[in-house]
């Protein structure tokens, strides 16, 4: 049985490489555990694309204001000194190359840092796209936050995706529950794993080739 | 004298014809202009192409519009949501016609509909489904896919204040659309909480100018 990250271990580990002064994007779901993990002495300006910046954390319960929302539609606050703009801006924020960082949940990301996480071409299944590609081609670096494998045990980490493409080559770093790598021209280099693994059983587990060591 | 203000709803959305593309502000329930919608169910127009970045959140506002049958085809980044039984019923019934756009896309071609842009290269969906058929470019060593832009007969959109010359400010995170599809739309509505007089507006935080609004109507009479 392997040690593994637990969600907040991996979303820990990304705030640790979120510096002071970031412009930072949280994505939907999972990544947007991470705001828990910002060192409250660190500031970091959180966007939201429905047109936030300095955005805050969840208002206490009774001070909830439906004008004041985040991407995922959850009532939020804004900090002193945020500020609110239109689409177009906001747009423009995260496809102008502003952001300095987005963290994306992810299906799949290949070798060559492909992602795909907005569809998942099953037939009968409704499209839905959102901000997913504007912000994985848009920041200066793309974090992806995810499990290693699938709950069927399949490498979510695959040579080619399967899955529809959200962006071409667009991903800069994984973090999953065994490992955190960095995606290079020369292939997938192994910044972290658990304690314990080998390369051999990550690479067992994981099915785009990694780096040796 | 100038005076854009309405006194009715109805009057407010008046000459919306069948078969006219009404562009709808709000990201969800924030900023979505829930009083024009119901006087546009109430007026009648049919044959609808709507856009919205979502397509109906419960039953209320843009989801009555399609639960009453008149729209024909939705442009939208992101239809599927929790709530959207409405819209997920007509799209599997093959009923209602659906163009998927990147979120960035669509607030981008709106915007350059309303300053008079014939299109734009841009990376976002290059390599995916939502490019195919696209014409692409390489600019610089980076893949481009060109996207056109989106005009609209109407915007019926939601601020918190506005004159009788249109101009008009908005509240938080409900802003997000407004302004884009105020610019892009022939007849722009906006229902507004509270109509103010001229020179009560402070010039400097005015974020839709009048020019580019046709009608406003105070949302509770």
């Amino acid at each position: 049985m392997m040690n593994r990250y637990s969600r907040d271990q991996i979303a820990a580990r990304v705030a640790q490489d979120i510096p002071e002064g970031a412009y930072v994007n949280l994505g939907i779901g999972l990544p947007t555990q991470v705001a828990n993990y910002l060192p409250a002495d660190r500031e970091i300006f959180l966007h939201s694309e429905n047109g936030l910046l300095g955005m805050g954390p969840a208002p206490a319960p009774g001070d909830e204001d439906e004008d004041l929302i985040n991407a995922g539609k959850q009532p939020v606050t804004l900090l002193t000194g945020g500020a609110y703009f239109h689409h177009g801006d906001s747009f423009a924020m995260m496809r102008g190359g502003h952001l300095d960082i987005c963290v994306l949940g992810a299906f799949q990301v290949s070798g060559g840092g492909d992602l795909a996480n907005w569809h998942t071409g099953a037939p009968g299944a409704i499209p839905a796209v959102g901000g997913a590609m504007d912000l994985a081609l848009g920041a200066k670096q793309v974090f992806v936050m995810m499990d290693h494998q699938t709950k069927t045990g399949e490498s979510k980490i695959v040579q080619q995706c399967s899955y529809p493409l959200t962006g071409v080559a667009c991903v800069h770093r994984i973090y999953t529950d065994l490992a955190v790598l960095d995606v290079t021209p020369a292939g997938l280099k192994i910044v972290q794993m658990v304690d314990g693994l080998s390369w051999e059983e990550l690479q067992a587990v994981t099915d785009a080739p990694l780096l040796p060591l | 004298m100038i005076d854009k203000t309405f006194a009715t709803l109805a009057d407010a959305v008046a000459g919306i014809h069948d078969g006219a593309t009404v562009m709808i502000g709000g990201f969800g329930n924030a900023g979505m202009p829930s009083a024009l919608i119901a006087a546009l169910i109430e007026q009648g127009a049919r044959d609808l192409t709507i856009v919205n970045n979502n397509a109906g959140n419960g039953e209320t506002g843009l989801a009555a519009l399609l639960k009453a049958k008149r729209v024909r085809k939705i442009i939208c980044s992101f239809p599927r949501q929790a709530d959207s039984q409405v819209f997920d019923a007509l799209y599997r019934a093959g009923e209602i016609e659906l163009e998927l756009t990147p979120q960035g896309n669509l607030a981008e071609r709106i915007r350059a509909a309303g300053a008079g842009i014939g299109g734009f290269f841009t990376p976002t969906g290059y390599g995916t489904l939502l490019a195919e058929g696209k014409e692409t470019r390489l600019i610089n060593g980076r893949h481009y896919v060109f996207e056109e832009p989106i005009h609209a007969d109407f915007a019926l959109i939601k601020a918190l204040r506005g004159d009788r010359w249109g101009n008009l400010v908005y509240r938080k995170a409900a802003r997000n659309f407004g302004p884009i599809m105020a610019m892009a739309a022939k007849t722009t509505i906006a229902q507004v909480r509270e109509v103010v007089a001229l020179g009560e507006l402070d010039p400097e935080v005015i974020v839709t100018p009048g020019i580019f609004v046709q009608r406003v109507v105070q949302e509770a009479i």
